[in-house]
């Protein structure tokens, strides 16, 4: 493990509420003293203050890329802001050993009057580039671009996906040890994401360290060894990639919102009552961290015996795309309390969230149908190929080998 | 073996640049330091406003000799009909040697006012020392002043005046004016960063400072007794200065020039200090 180039301590941020508003002008003050009486004049003394952070406190070893996700307004911008010497901190401090770069918006400094050319001067130099380092970098920054028709126009004229171009491409060439980026790669249309995406991939394998504040988990998954969940204003949870990512999105599936029942089973008492994986056994049984076999169990409570019962079973992905469905019939179920089990020999999807939908049925009257809460997390490692547009929806362990006569066998192999 | 590696360690942690981020402290300094390691971007942001100042315009930077001769033309005019005392200076020269510094020092304190406005999505998304934006907005006035100089020793040429050896005294005049606008424009900028009335406020202030500037009319004017007071405008010294150092006519810096450079030390001192109050807060507040 390299040393700690960043080291982080009992940071905190206070805002003042309604500072802003405040601020705004000398009118706003004079209408405020106006209007007083009548509103009880006491607002300015019960003045609000708003901690965006409250005592923070980690170490960032050289050479890792951690994840920073959370809600919005949880706190990620803001202890971007104050690393990156934005805005100052109320309390604590942090300490920084190198180069600081922080991306925290893509085209900075970007000006429509000048041309591409002395945009890509000006932006790097607000960036922290000094302008040899620009020239030395320039071909490669109108080469990533593919802006070279048009570099000698002004900005204005050109198309807001050329500016978006440019402007990554100048971000993406600045070689600080330390970086610090916020949902740059949100931007753009999907061609243009990955091609950031990409570029984000070569820097991190670079050795450089990178805090990174992303809301797509899929980003973090690519690019990030270590998370951090920051929920209001404080670290909530610390620690593997795998694992921050996976409690992070159980924490949305626990919201009430879906598990709605079918619309007859409603006044009806025989009703799915809650789900899990049986098997591999853990402490969060809607999380699938393994490619082995796997048991669903969903409880059913039947208060009318039924003779001829048909189970219905249903797998869907975020996207609300069906993965597999299957259905049994001939169900003999007594009044009472039940266990339904599928045992699957192996469930090898993509990392990611999925609901389960189960139904019960009898001579075409449905007694209930339950889109399953919380949804499943898969938060196996992802195996496949490394660029998005080859991701598919499975995620299948493999192994691979090359034989050659009189040669020892070349294996690899992703599981 | 461990001890070895403990320096090797420290040696490369202490070629690496190391950065303290803590809460604002009370004190302030004047980051020199930090300002000339930012110099290029220093360079960058004037070069910047000079491209964009005369783009879309049709005669470019022929406003910065038009915008102070068509001045001095309306003032020559009244000048002559108020029979306003010039120094025996023809009323070209007169007003065009108190318009150079003055053209220059109303453009300079209004880019630096708007400058932190005017860059708040910058200021929000990324760090320097903030300084170098009035900074730059005050330097990048020069190159306007230059040309418009060379306008005036056209003139020069044309009445046959020819400045004797106080000319040498120029350059510490026009940093006196540099300094004025610079001290005058943290203030202005820092406020217009928290009250935007600062803007609409600015218009008034620069006429009436004018007024109270030997432009239209002479220092001369001013009772002798009075003249130390006079130079408690900073412009006042300024503009008498560069008549004197250009033309020959009116006072040597003397009492009224002193007042004027004490007047611009505290302005600009506490302009840095007010300045760096506001700096700490205004990502939060623009």
């Amino acid at each position: 493990m390299g040393e700690t180039v960043i080291h982080v301590e009992e940071l905190g941020k206070r805002y003042r509420v309604g500072e802003r508003e405040r601020y705004l002008a000398l009118r706003d003050v004079l209408t405020r003293a106006f209007t007083a009486p009548f509103r009880g004049g006491r607002e300015r003394r019960t003045r609000d203050y708003l901690w965006a952070l409250r005592a923070v406190s980690f170490d960032v070893q050289q050479g890792e890329v951690v994840g920073l996700i959370g809600r919005n307004g949880a706190g990620k911008t803001t202890l971007l802001k104050i690393l990156s010497r934005i805005t100052r901190p109320t309390t604590g401090s942090a300490e920084i050993h190198g180069r600081v770069g922080s991306l925290l918006e893509v085209g900075t400094g970007f000006h429509p009057e000048l041309t591409g050319r002395e945009n890509v001067y000006l932006s790097g130099a607000i960036l922290g580039m000094s302008k040899r380092e620009i020239s030395q970098k320039y071909d490669a920054i109108v080469d990533f671009a593919g802006v070279e028709r048009y570099i000698d126009t002004p900005l204005k004229h050109f198309s807001t996906g050329m500016q978006m171009r440019l402007a990554f491409a100048v971000a993406a060439h600045l070689e600080t040890e330390i970086l610090f980026v916020d949902e740059v790669l949100a931007v753009g249309d999907l061609e243009f994401q990955k091609k950031c995406l990409g570029k984000m991939q070569e820097v991190s394998q670079s050795g450089r360290t990178i805090v990174f504040v992303s809301h797509q988990m899929n980003q973090i998954r690519r690019l990030c060894q270590r998370c951090m969940w920051i929920d209001g204003g404080r670290i909530r949870y610390s620690g593997s990639m795998l694992e921050v990512v996976s409690a992070y999105e159980a924490s949305f599936a626990a919201l009430p919102s879906p598990g709605e029942h079918g619309a007859e089973g409603r006044n009806h008492s025989t009703r799915f009552l809650g789900w899990r994986i049986a098997e591999p056994r853990s402490d969060v049984p809607n999380v699938l961290d393994s490619f082995g076999s796997i048991t669903f169990e969903s409880s059913l409570a039947v208060n009318e015996d039924i003779r001829n019962g048909v189970h219905g079973i249903a797998l869907f992905n975020s996207d609300h795309q069906l993965i597999w469905a299957t259905s049994v019939d001939k169900l003999r179920l007594k009044s009472g309390s039940h266990s339904l089990r599928f045992k699957l020999p192996s469930l090898p999807l993509r990392p990611g969230i999925y609901h389960w939908d189960v139904s019960i049925w009898e001579g075409g009257r449905c007694f209930d149908r339950w889109t399953c809460v919380p949804e499943m997390i898969v938060g196996t490692k992802p195996v496949t190929h490394p660029q998005e547009e080859w991701q598919g929806l499975l995620n299948i362990p493999w192994e691979f080998q090359v034989e050659q006569q009189d040669e020892p066998a070349i294996r690899q192999s992703g599981r | 073996m461990n001890s070895v590696n403990a320096t090797a360690e420290t040696a490369v942690l202490a070629k690496t640049p190391f950065l303290l981020i803590t809460p604002p402290s009370r004190w302030w300094a004047i980051p020199l330091g930090e300002l000339w390691s930012y110099r290029e971007l220093l360079y960058f942001f004037v070069w910047r406003d000079i491209k964009i100042r005369y783009k879309q315009t049709a005669i470019g930077a022929a406003w910065a000799i038009l915008q102070p001769f068509l001045n001095m033309l309306v003032f020559s005019l009244f000048g002559k009909l108020a029979h306003i005392p010039s120094d025996g200076l023809p009323y070209a020269i007169f007003y065009y040697s108190a318009l150079l510094p003055w053209m220059y020092f109303a453009a300079a304190l209004q880019n630096a006012t708007n400058t932190i406005v005017e860059n708040q999505r910058l200021i929000t998304k990324v760090y320097f020392p903030r300084l170098a934006l009035p900074l730059s907005a005050v330097l990048s006035g020069l190159v306007d002043f230059g040309v418009s100089f060379l306008m005036f020793l056209v003139m020069m040429v044309y009445y046959g005046i020819r400045p004797g050896a106080a000319v040498l005294w120029l350059p510490a005049f026009l940093l006196l004016a540099i300094l004025t606008a610079l001290g005058v424009g943290l203030w202005l900028s820092a406020l217009n960063a928290i009250y935007r009335d600062v803007r609409y406020v600015l218009p008034f202030l620069v006429q009436f400072w004018m007024f109270t500037s030997p432009v239209v009319y002479a220092s001369s004017l001013v009772p002798v007794k009075w003249r130390w007071l006079y130079g408690l405008n900073p412009m006042a010294g300024v503009i008498e200065g560069f008549r004197w150092s250009l033309t020959g006519r009116g006072d040597p810096p003397g009492r009224m020039f002193a007042v004027s450079v004490g007047v611009v030390i505290v302005v600009l001192l506490s302009g840095i200090g007010y300045f760096q109050k506001m700096e700490t807060t205004v990502a939060d507040v623009v």
